[in-house]
């Protein structure tokens, strides 16, 4: 039984697990890190593994000091730093992998094992997905069942895992407290590096053919809208993105934003209010119907209506919001901000500019002018696609009198260029038209699909006008999506483009699902942390009493952990429970078992003194006897022996 | 008055109490009860508990909300360990077991019985006694046997010293510990030195004339000369031939009866090698099956033999002169 362990042999199995915990915490990581870290990390794990297996001394210590070295300095030729989010997160990967190298001792193991819990942290700086939180929950049992196993080198695998699990599930209700109570801050606490938000898809500043039809083949999410009275028809949903005025033939660009002074809105109609949960994106602008009349607090609004948050959205963020769907809007309409509105490069697109100063001519009035241009565009015989040919110089003139292929970008692109040839100022919106409802949770889900470029015109009684020439030439666009108007569909995501219903409502209940995972668990900020607390009943609590409330609630679960705990720990043995109540109830009677008298004795002795409850004394002692000397005890005779002393009067 | 009865119930109380007394050891069962069992974090648990903040910091400055999720569930592991190590070794039983006596200079393997009477498998706990460390697990309801190990330097009574139980089951990030000292000692015979048997002279009361293993009667080889050895039986020509002193060794057949005695002994020799060469010669008389006696200046055993013999001869030499305190032998 004594056993001593060898100071530099590790026990195999816990040290298994740490292996299958160190790949399975370097797995998400290794989808993005440079090649040649999948390539020394994987080695390096395999050169450990081979070596535990088969026994072979561990590498020299000025060999690790040289791969640290090398590695160190193959990160700093990868990225060009060594302090940035992705730099850091795969010297730390690097690091947990020699760290595994070099194991000897039970203090290495430590270390190796708590770096498998902080890579297994920074695997949320890229995914904070459901999934992601699944494959973490196994990664941190398998590495606790690691630390379980040495400091128990004996056990099996399995019971190690089970008391793993068993103490992550106790663990459990302290997690959820600290997670709902503890004071949050909006971080971040000081500056993030330059990395720290790359690779977040959507909408942008600019558009150039191709920029909005890329989108529409991603079913990501871009918001979600919960509706606080009847959500309007599909139709008359344009979400309002960035409004882009300049053009240099190719690209359109938005203006300089100049923040509202005053609200230039009348509006009419009943007001709609809905709340947004937005995904991040890495922009400032907060996507509201057309057009917002009240815009959230620390927003602001530019003169082309379009809602600013102050620091970009980098973290999914949820803001009330409220629109007109009939309005005046009459913003950013001085003479000086309307000639940048008709400004065109010279000499490009002669047969447009024909067109349009054909228009002019025949036509003196403005409204006129914009309805010509809506019956041009219903008339001529333009095909909705995905996948239009590339267009040369005169791309306007070329998508409307040649290829006549196009979608969104290309109709708003060109009727805006038509419009300001012809002397009325127009400009360009981007954003999302339409969502599907989501019937699971009532939120209505707007993804990246539905992107969408609509044309703004100025008109002296209306002001600012949308025209959307893509509903005049695809009407079925605006009244049922993209994935029903558009040619070339097969670029689309499947789930956009299928009519099985199972696979929808599947589709719809797993994104509520994952609209509750946001609503909830990733979108938990102060702000919903006073919600609750408020729903609690403390309002504005200072962080005195969140500390108290804190302290005493994760005091009351501990106890009760602690009372499950040690529940069993002193366990009085049945059969001597029963035997002592016997025992009590002669002794009220006046025949106490002497110290050292045996239960035969005793029982001779009851039997003579009461003989009236001889054979009722017979039957317990003999039970006790056999039930506590006796080599075979059944439960059947336990329930008996309690039955008969329960029923025992002296 | 008050004061120290709340005194007695905490931890720190009970612990100062440990270090400062030099507690008599506890006869019977000894029964870790909460307040002796001590707890607290490991140098890795403290390690942990840096990453803790470490990996909070980072979920607070990149608004990671599953960082924080991971962060406590992590936070309250750790403090749930401090549970599990806790009930690890809170209310256990322990208790003295058997010591066979040894020699000085060899290691006393105490037995301790380890029990629980919990409905859980305590696992991992170490027994440590000066330096030497054993491990052992107690499944639920069980008794677990465990040998400690402690090496006796001097004959006489070995007490069995503090013994620290401790155990960082499950995630070795907190160490639970108690002191027992169950009342145990060991009996420490004299070290045999590496003598042969003596050329014994013939006693006159001793009734038959010994000879066996070594007599008188036959000549059996040479051997090298010892103190004790009579001058009459060195071989002084194999002896010159040689360099050093030869003494003849002789055998007999008839059953052997041998007094060791303490006067016998060259009389430069100190107390303590007198002892041990009585124990040598104890153990060889008992293995070539003689039957000898033993004489010490104020004890004695008759002459005997076979296993009880010995180990009454070796008792006698093992507490010859130790002085006895508190009707216990104390061991210096």
């Amino acid at each position: 039984m004594p056993s001593a362990t060898p100071a530099n042999t590790l026990p195999l199995a816990p040290l298994m697990l740490l292996f299958a915990g160190a790949v399975l915490t370097i797995a998400p990581h290794a989808l993005w890190l440079p090649w040649w870290v999948d390539g020394v990390a994987g080695g390096l794990l395999v050169w450990r593994f081979g070596l535990a297996v088969r026994g072979g001394a561990l590498p020299a210590r000025w060999l690790l000091a040289l791969v640290t070295a090398v590695a160190a300095v193959g990160v700093y030729l990868s990225y060009r730093t060594i302090m940035g989010r992705d730099a850091g997160v795969t010297l730390i990967v690097l690091l947990l992998s020699l760290k595994l190298l070099e194991s000897r001792s039970r203090r290495d193991i430590f270390i190796a094992a708590f770096l498998v819990y902080f890579v297994a942290l920074a695997g949320f700086f890229y995914s904070q997905s459901m999934q992601t939180a699944g494959w973490m929950l196994v990664t941190v049992l398998i590495n606790t069942a690691a630390l379980v196993g040495f400091s128990a080198p004996a056990r099996p695998i399995a019971d190690n895992l089970n008391t793993a699990g068993r103490m992550l599930i106790e663990a459990g209700p302290v997690m959820l407290l600290l997670f709902f109570l503890f004071p949050r801050v909006q971080g971040p606490l000081w500056g993030l590096p330059q990395d720290a938000y790359s690779g977040i898809t959507g909408l942008s500043d600019t558009m150039s053919p191709g920029s909005i039809s890329q989108l529409s083949t991603s079913d990501a999410i871009a918001f979600r809208v919960k509706f606080h009275g009847a959500a309007p028809p599909r139709n008359r949903l344009y979400w309002r993105g960035p409004v882009l005025s300049e053009f240099d033939g190719k690209t359109w660009r938005a203006g300089f934003p100049r923040l509202h002074r005053e609200s230039l809105l009348e509006v009419r109609g009943a007001p709609i209010d809905y709340e947004v949960t937005l995904e991040p994106h890495n922009r400032n602008w907060l996507f509201t119907l057309e057009m917002p009349g009240r815009i959230p607090p620390n927003a602001r609004e530019t003169s082309d209506y379009l809602v600013l948050s102050l620091p970009p959205v980098r973290s999914r963020i949820r803001y009330e919001a409220r629109s007109y769907l009939d309005y005046r809007a009459t913003a950013g309409a001085d003479a000086r901000d309307l000639a940048l509105e008709l400004r065109l490069p010279r000499d490009s697109n002669p047969r447009a500019r024909a067109l349009a100063g054909e228009w002019r001519q025949s036509l003196g009035n403005d409204a006129a002018i914009v309805g010509k241009g809506i019956d041009f565009f219903r008339a001529s015989r333009f095909e909705y696609t995905l996948l239009p040919p590339l267009l040369g110089t005169n791309s306007v003139d070329e998508f409307l009198f040649d290829t006549k292929q196009g979608f969104c970008e290309h109709f708003a692109a060109s009727f805006v260029f038509l419009m300001r040839a012809a002397g009325i100022p127009a400009r360009v919106v981007t954003g999302y038209q339409g969502g599907d409802m989501n019937p699971v949770d009532d939120y209505m889900v707007v993804r990246q699909a539905d992107a969408h470029a609509w044309a703004e015109v100025w008109l002296s009684q209306d002001g600012w006008t949308r025209v959307d020439p893509t509903a005049a030439a695809f009407p079925i666009r605006v009244e049922s999506g993209v994935a029903a108007a558009a040619r070339g569909a097969a670029a689309l995501p499947l789930l956009l483009r299928t009519n099985i219903d199972w696979l929808k409502a599947l589709r719809n209940n797993w994104e509520a699902l994952a609209n509750k995972w946001n609503q909830w668990v990733l979108g938990y900020n102060p702000d919903r942390q006073r919600e609750i607390l408020s729903w609690l009943g403390v309002q504005q609590p200072s962080w005195q009493t969140m500390a108290m409330m804190l302290f005493w609630s994760v005091a009351g679960v501990l106890l009760l952990i602690a009372l499950w705990l040690l529940r069993g720990i002193r366990r009085v043995d049945p059969v001597q429970g029963a035997w002592l109540r016997f025992c009590q109830k002669l002794a009220r009677a006046g025949l106490a078992r002497d110290g050292a008298e045996g239960p035969l004795d005793y029982a001779g002795r009851l039997a003579r003194r009461l003989p009236g409850r001889a054979p009722a004394v017979r039957a317990i002692v003999q039970l006790y006897v056999e039930l506590r000397y006796g080599s075979r005890g059944e439960r059947h005779s336990l329930a008996r022996l309690k039955q008969l002393v329960r029923q025992f009067k002296p | 008055m008050k004061l120290d009865r709340v005194l007695q119930y905490s931890q720190a109380y009970n612990f100062y109490q440990w270090v400062r007394k030099r507690h008599a050891p506890e006869p019977g069962v000894v029964f870790l009860s909460q307040r002796r069992v001590y707890i607290l974090p490991t140098r890795p648990g403290i390690t942990f508990g840096c990453v803790l903040v470490l990996m909070l910091v980072g979920s607070i400055n990149y608004s990671l909300s599953l960082g924080y999720i991971l962060t406590f569930l992590l936070g309250g592991m750790g403090v749930v360990s401090i549970l599990h190590t806790f009930r690890n070794l809170a209310h256990l039983y322990v208790s003295a077991g058997r010591v066979a006596p040894i020699f000085a200079g060899d290691s006393a393997h105490f037995e301790l019985f380890l029990e629980s009477r919990s409905d859980f498998d305590r696992h991992s706990l170490d027994l440590r006694c000066r330096g030497a460390t054993v491990t052992c697990d107690v499944p639920a309801r069980r008794i677990s046997a465990v040998l400690v190990p402690l090496v006796a330097e001097r004959r006489g009574w070995l007490q069995l010293e503090r013994i620290t139980v401790e155990t960082r089951f499950p995630l070795g990030l907190m160490r639970a510990w108690s002191y027992v000292q169950p009342d145990m000692r060991a009996l420490v015979y004299p070290r045999p030195d590496s003598s042969s048997l003596p050329m014994t002279v013939p006693v006159p009361d001793a009734g038959e004339v010994f000879s066996a293993g070594a007599g008188t009667d036959d000549f059996a080889g040479l051997r090298p000369y010892q103190a004790s050895d009579s001058p009459r039986h060195i071989a002084w020509k194999a002896s010159a031939r040689n360099e050093s002193l030869l003494t003849k060794f002789f055998a007999g057949q008839a059953a052997a009866e041998l007094w060791f005695d303490w006067e016998q002994l060259p009389p430069d020799m100190n107390t303590e090698a007198r002892l041990s060469r009585l124990a040598r010669w104890v153990l060889l008389a008992e293995d070539q099956g003689l039957r000898y006696g033993l004489k010490l200046p104020d004890a004695g055993v008759p002459l005997g033999g076979g296993s009880a013999q010995r180990d009454r001869c070796l008792r006698e030499l093992a507490l010859f002169r130790v002085p006895e305190v508190d009707g216990r032998h104390i061991h210096a």
